[in-house]
């Protein structure tokens, strides 16, 4: 399973803090802290805290100077991802683009490039699908145009995009059919990635839902997570999901060897 | 739109395990082994590396084993010296490392002594200067004692002590720390087992680069399809970047092989399986080809025809 840890985000509010005055501390802080909690990547989102490439590159040095675990760079502006996807030592994952034409053509080459992964949002013009048919058309699209551009499908990673169960009840299912059916598209396959925070929205039991949400979808083919990388309970519900997927081996010790 | 590489990529290595020490090195062999380092699966030579081909340790035994004839024979009188034989297995048979084990420290055998066991693993050091497996006798209390004091006498030597497991591996890993060896880790044909295993090693601050896996091992028609998937699974697993079981691997094809009545009854017995003497070599000669293909890199094999008909069948498939 590749993790890549949430928190180095905009979104929460001491890091918009910290990108505001400058302090690298809290950043590093959470990079390191989800480097322990064994993250494959580390998303890094300026959101509306800043709309300048060197704010977004500051925060990249600040975490590559406290770990070197790779960059989820969360943009979806070329000006800013070509400015910071040029600092990033280890090749990055690009989060993200959608299935529309002109996005793919923006942000695509610029992965091809710097032999980066991408994230590819199954979203189009008519914004998030609600079919299994419409999820499906739209990876294709994003997984003809890598492969066109000579990104290997294992560089790409296919988001079928949660809605949140409380508004929309029938979706969890639906992305579920659609994940099964991404995992046949291409030999070797692409990744199916999931940001789980976006489903529980609003939601009151948001741990069990979050949990048993990943467990099902690890079952349908998910490979890898935006998650928050420190919730050792949700860690174990996925360590042991793939486990009873027979896609590891199962040790008697083996959640604890996980955090060795 | 271009064909897509269909070949297997794995993103990890197995780890590369030296056995042995030169002078240079603190101890006194004329050469080391190494196994593993590959990235791919057995002579898949297109799709990863495979820096270093499977070896072969010759089988030998403090006491002579209480095997046929015909293969006592084989191996010729010097099978009554560990030393002589050590040497045999060197010069004449071609063996790329010796596997020692001490069957005669079994309490329920000839009980020689830790001392006794720990001056024969001297002797052969000083006779042959190739890389050394030191096994116990199976009985794991007389073996805790026995494995303290040839570790002290190979201290330096870098050799592969056999075997931590489960129940029984603290005292291995203690010994092994200390005199500065490596570690089979053995599982009894499980897979989980075997990863547990390397989790204690692991957790009692045994460093994995130096482990190397032995899921026991079975002969031919014997259950050899369980331990060969073992192996594939487990190296397969390896290669994804499971770093528990990212080990070279080791099977004793010589000590199994020579215990099933294929190997060992001749034709009054076994009427139309052909002449025993050449069925039995050709027995162990074939388990081991089968475990090459699984993903062992140590062969443990005893009889001088089947070491010889491995050793060219590594050969040829790595041409």
């Amino acid at each position: 399973m590749i993790l890549i840890g949430e928190r180095i985000n905009a979104g929460f509010k001491d890091v918009k803090e910290a990108i505001l005055s400058k302090n690298g501390d809290v950043i590093k802080e959470w990079a390191v802290k989800q480097t322990a909690a064994k993250a494959d990547y580390l998303d890094v989102a300026i959101g509306t805290a800043s709309n300048k490439p060197e704010d977004l590159c500051w925060m990249i040095e600040m975490v590559q100077s406290a770990c070197d675990t790779p960059i989820s760079i969360d943009i979806n502006k070329p000006v800013l991802l070509k400015e910071a996807i040029k600092i990033c030592k280890k090749p990055p994952l690009v989060n993200s683009t959608t299935a529309i034409e002109e996005k793919m053509n923006e942000i695509l080459p610029i992965v091809a490039e710097h032999n980066a992964s991408v994230i590819g949002l199954v979203m189009d013009e008519e914004g998030s699908p609600k079919t299994v048919d419409k999820r499906i058309e739209n990876g294709g699209k994003l997984l003809a145009k890598a492969m066109d551009l000579g990104i290997s499908p294992d560089r790409l990673f296919l988001d079928p995009i949660l809605m949140p169960v409380k508004f929309m009840q029938d979706q969890a299912k639906v992305v579920m059919q659609a994940v099964s059916q991404f995992t046949l598209f291409s030999d070797p396959p692409c990744h199916i990635v999931c940001g789980l925070s976006n489903s529980r929205n609003g939601a009151v039991h948001k741990k069990i839902i979050t949990r048993v949400l990943v467990a099902m979808l690890i079952a349908h083919g998910l490979d890898a997570v935006i998650l928050d990388v420190c919730d050792e309970e949700l860690v174990d519900t996925i360590l042991t999901a793939e486990m009873l997927m027979n896609r590891t081996i199962y040790a008697d010790s083996y959640l604890e060897a996980f955090k060795k | 739109m271009q064909l897509p590489d269909v070949k297997e990529k794995w993103p990890h290595r197995i780890n590369a395990v030296t056995i042995g020490a030169t002078r240079a090195e603190g101890g006194t062999r004329a050469r080391t082994v190494t196994v593993g380092g590959q990235t791919t699966m057995p002579f898949m030579t297109f799709e990863g590396e495979i820096p270093n081909k499977p070896v072969i340790a010759g089988y030998v035994a403090d006491v002579a084993p209480d095997w046929l004839d015909a293969l006592k024979n084989a191996i010729g009188k010097e099978i009554n010296s560990p030393v002589e034989w050590a040497q045999k297995c060197v010069t004449n048979f071609g063996a790329d490392m010796i596997s020692l084990k001490l069957l005669g420290a079994d309490p329920s055998g000839a009980n020689i002594s830790p001392t006794d066991c720990a001056k024969t693993v001297a002797a052969l050091l000083k006779a042959v200067d190739v890389p050394l497996i030191i096994w116990g006798c199976g009985d794991e209390e007389k073996d805790n004692l026995v494995l303290q004091e040839c570790s002290q006498a190979a201290r330096g030597e870098n050799c592969l002590i056999g075997s931590a497991k489960e129940k029984n591996y603290r005292t291995i890993v203690a010994i092994c720390k200390a005199d500065k060896h490596k570690i089979i880790s053995e599982a009894p044909v499980d897979i989980n087992i075997g990863k547990q295993v390397n989790i204690l090693l692991q957790d009692s601050g045994f460093d994995l680069n130096d482990v190397v896996m032995f899921q026991t091992t079975a002969a031919l028609g014997y259950g050899l399809d369980y331990v060969y998937t073992i192996l594939e699974r487990a190296r397969q697993t390896g290669l994804k970047g499971d770093k528990l079981m990212a080990m070279p691997q080791l099977c004793d094809v010589g000590g199994e092989t020579w215990r099933v009545k294929e190997a060992l009854a001749d034709e009054d017995v076994l009427p139309g399986w052909g002449s025993l003497d050449k069925r039995g070599p050709l027995w162990e000669a074939a388990c081991a080809a089968a475990y090459l293909q699984a993903g062992a890199d140590i062969l443990v094999m005893a009889h001088p025809e089947a070491i010889a008909t491995v050793r060219s069948t590594i050969g040829r498939l790595f041409q």
